[in-house]
């Protein structure tokens, strides 16, 4: 049923249509409205039987979702930020322990500086953590992979994290196809756990592991994610013969086909990157893009048959890691099978910054006329920073750089980036 | 009535009475046959481990109590290590272990997930050391607490981290040596701090139940995990367990160091309803604190030649300053 509804909405009506049977809910911007529309679901009694728990920290959250999970009950939660970092621990213990839950992330960076807009950095934090990591590109994707992350988590007894771009998907009002509980109920059973606590058959979980077999415990969580490669696409495919539509799998393509520049990106960025391949298409610029759905486990093998034949790559990461640059990108030179292919790493939209279509075919351009560095960070003012590095160079007390920064910008932030034609 | 048959083990050597002078319904659970042997031999706790012996009991005690209906969460630390090495397991019930911080929000989703199911007669226990209990898992704990989940929570207090080799956590009694409160300077050992009653603490939570135990008085913890079960909600009950290792105690003599706490009020053993204590356990003979201090290696620097005299006398004041709050002593008005 087709729905206007803001896309936290429609993730909590499809996560409740299927039927988790504990809820845990923690606030944190800007995930908190999906937590909320489900607590109201709850409440009315639309969603039995469900225990929804307000627990007191993030870390508190997971470890109920673990507790739940390892109990034989379908678990879910949603976090954001600094929440995924002040649960960390919790986040390797479930993967660790082959517990199957479903996470959102309301994707949003991480301070210092503290920030509340969308980038990567959070999940991205944790991409080693041994949870499959699904990014939406839109809305109508980031309700329907919820259905697909219950479903894989529990075949193959391991978390899943569905990230959703904070504020340019959690909030933004789109045109959802809703589906109809009989679809759900089709596509996904319920739980039936692979370990469980059961007092009359008890079993010791989460015992102590020592060199002797901890390297085989760790190899087999690797094997299931490579098992996660071939039952995701499967379940894509059968996600479309219930449901009609195209939603998850390893990778999106657009226009590759005879692409000699291919860029590609998580989440919602995609949307941005395909007008601005429309644009220079009509330029006559053979350019493509692939929006990564799955990120971990990461599909190599995927990428190698959609990129393999591109001249140069682009990514547009919206995190960094500090002191080397793009997480994508790296993982993506692994995968491609030309040692010559260049791959230019574009850090763009770091804390809610603006990824626009002119910005983004500027680096484009300058990508395919050889002039993009191999890490670029899009829309840096460079202005700024030499001020502050100046800065610090005359007085060894020149105080906190980020509160310096907004000062020389100014309280309203009004001074536009350097090269910004908006 | 009672036959040799039922009996199999008595504790010898301290006050317990002894379980043949008893009718069979109020003999001891761990002198039953049937008991489960929850924590069952072979484990790898140090000799006189206070911790292994309260585990058992409060274990075995919980498990006739919901007729072997029960589900265990229990956080990092020596329980946890002694009792696991892969691939074994001295757990006779079903068991999980998760992080250091999180076992009561894991039993609180362990009770969510039952609740959902519908299956009410199975009860879940937490259970951790003090570092789990009155630090890193603090957060954690109040949060069930104050949710009021189905959940009792057991805290084996040896006052440190044991685990990690004997560090500071804030259960250490004031002046105790550990790795981290090494006996240097003009003020040896832990400070003397305000303290940080966990019992207390969750009283405050106004908590169906809450309790003090000790392994000196082992019917006593037994009772008082058999009254946590009759109880729905948050329970909490709180066990002062020696640790030989760290304490700096005889093997031998882990039974009598726990009394001698509990004697010279130091421990104090309370019940608590509803945020009201509704029982507690009287001294049957009051012992000054040097009685209990001088048997422990942590302590022996109160009693060096220097040793500033005024610090057992600070400590006298803690134990008597408990048995004025619980009033403690033998006779006095309840």
């Amino acid at each position: 049923m087709l729905k206007q509804c803001e896309g936290s909405q429609a993730i909590a009506e499809v996560v409740a249509m299927c039927r988790p049977e504990v809820i845990c809910a923690y606030p944190i911007t800007p995930q908190t409205h999906i937590v909320e529309t489900l607590s109201s679901i709850v409440k009315a009694g639309r969603l039995k039987p469900c225990e929804f728990i307000n627990v007191e920290s993030e870390f508190g959250a997971l470890s109920v979702a673990i507790g739940a999970s390892a109990m034989g009950a379908r678990a879910y939660t949603a976090t954001a930020s600094q929440g995924i970092l002040f649960m960390a621990e919790a986040v390797y213990n479930a993967a660790g322990l082959g517990l199957p839950m479903v996470m959102t992330v309301g994707n949003r960076s991480i301070g210092a500086p503290i920030n509340i807009w969308n980038d990567h950095t959070d999940s991205m934090s944790m991409r080693d953590a041994g949870w499959i990591q699904l990014y939406a590109h839109d809305n109508q994707e980031a309700a329907d992979l919820h259905i697909q992350a219950f479903r894989l988590g529990e075949a193959l007894s391991l978390p899943v994290m569905v990230c959703v771009d904070g504020f340019i998907l959690t909030h933004a009002y789109d045109r959802i196809d809703v589906p109809t509980q009989e679809q759900v109920d089709t596509y996904l059973s319920p739980y039936e756990p692979q370990q469980v606590l059961d007092p009359d058959n008890p079993v010791t979980i989460g015992a102590m592991v020592g060199p002797e077999a901890f390297t085989e415990v760790r190899y087999l969580a690797h094997h299931k994610q490579l098992q996660a490669l071939e039952l995701i696409p499967a379940l894509a495919a059968e996600f479309k013969a219930t449901f009609g539509r195209d939603s998850g799998g390893l990778l999106h393509t657009y226009r590759t086909d005879d692409a000699d520049t291919i860029v590609c990106a998580l989440g919602s960025v995609n949307g941005t990157i395909r007008d601005v391949v429309d644009d220079m298409r009509g330029q006559g610029v053979r350019i493509g893009s692939v929006s990564l759905c799955t990120y971990r486990p990461f599909p190599s093998e995927a990428l190698r048959t959609a990129m393999g034949h591109a001249r140069r790559v682009i990514t547009i990461e919206k995190s960094l890691s500090v002191g080397i640059g793009g997480n994508v990108s790296h993982n993506l030179r692994m995968a491609l099978p030309d040692p010559a292919t260049r791959v230019h790493t574009v850090i763009a939209g770091l804390g809610g910054r603006p990824i626009t279509r002119a910005s983004l075919k500027r680096v484009f351009a300058q990508a395919i006329a050889g002039t993009l560095q191999p890490l670029t960070f899009l829309d840096l003012n460079t202005q700024v920073i030499e001020r502050q590095l100046e800065r610090e160079r005359a007085v060894r007390r020149s105080g906190p750089a980020a509160e310096a920064i907004l000062r020389d910008i100014g309280i309203n932030g009004a001074a536009q980036p350097e090269g910004n034609p908006t | 009535m009672t036959g040799p048959r039922h009996i199999k083990f008595y504790q010898t050597g301290t006050f317990t009475v002894g379980n043949r002078l008893l009718d069979v319904a109020v003999q001891s659970v761990q002198s039953s046959l049937d008991r489960n042997n929850s924590l069952t031999s072979g484990h790898r706790a140090c000799q006189g481990c206070g911790e292994a012996l309260g585990a058992r009991y409060a274990l075995d005690s919980a498990m006739r109590a919901t007729q072997g209906q029960m589900v265990v969460a229990n956080a990092t630390g020596c329980l946890e290590v002694f009792s696991t090495p892969y691939p074994e397991s001295s757990w006779r019930v079903a068991w999980l272990h998760s992080l250091f911080g999180n076992a009561p929000a894991v039993a609180t989703g362990i009770a969510a997930a039952l609740k959902v199911k519908g299956r009410s007669n199975v009860r879940v226990i937490a259970q951790g050391g003090d570092g789990a209990t009155v630090d890193i898992g603090f957060g954690c704990l109040s949060g069930m607490f104050e949710r009021n989940d189905d959940v009792l929570y057991i805290c084996y207090d040896n006052e440190a981290y044991m685990n990690t080799g004997v560090q500071r956590s804030s259960a250490t009694p004031a002046a105790a040596r550990t790795a981290t409160t090494p006996t240097v300077g003009d003020e040896p050992g832990n400070v003397f701090g305000q303290g940080k009653s966990v019992p207390l603490i969750a009283m405050a939570h106004f908590i169906p139940y809450v309790a003090t135990a000790s392994v000196a008085e082992l019917r006593d913890l037994e009772y008082k995990v058999e009254r946590a079960m009759t109880f729905r909600g948050a329970r909490y009950i709180h066990v002062h367990v020696p640790c030989p290792l760290g304490w700096g105690s005889d093997t031998g003599d882990t039974i009598k160091v726990a009394r001698l706490a509990v004697e010279s009020g130091l421990f104090p053993l309370f019940e608590a309803e509803q945020g009201e204590v509704v029982g507690r356990r009287t001294i049957r003979r009051r012992v000054p604190v040097e009685e209990y201090l001088k048997l422990q290696g942590r302590f022996a620097h109160l009693f060096a030649k220097n040793a500033d005299p005024r610090r057992i006398a600070l400590i006298q004041a803690i134990a008597d300053r408990n048995i004025a709050r619980f009033n403690l002593l033998e006779g006095a008005d309840a």
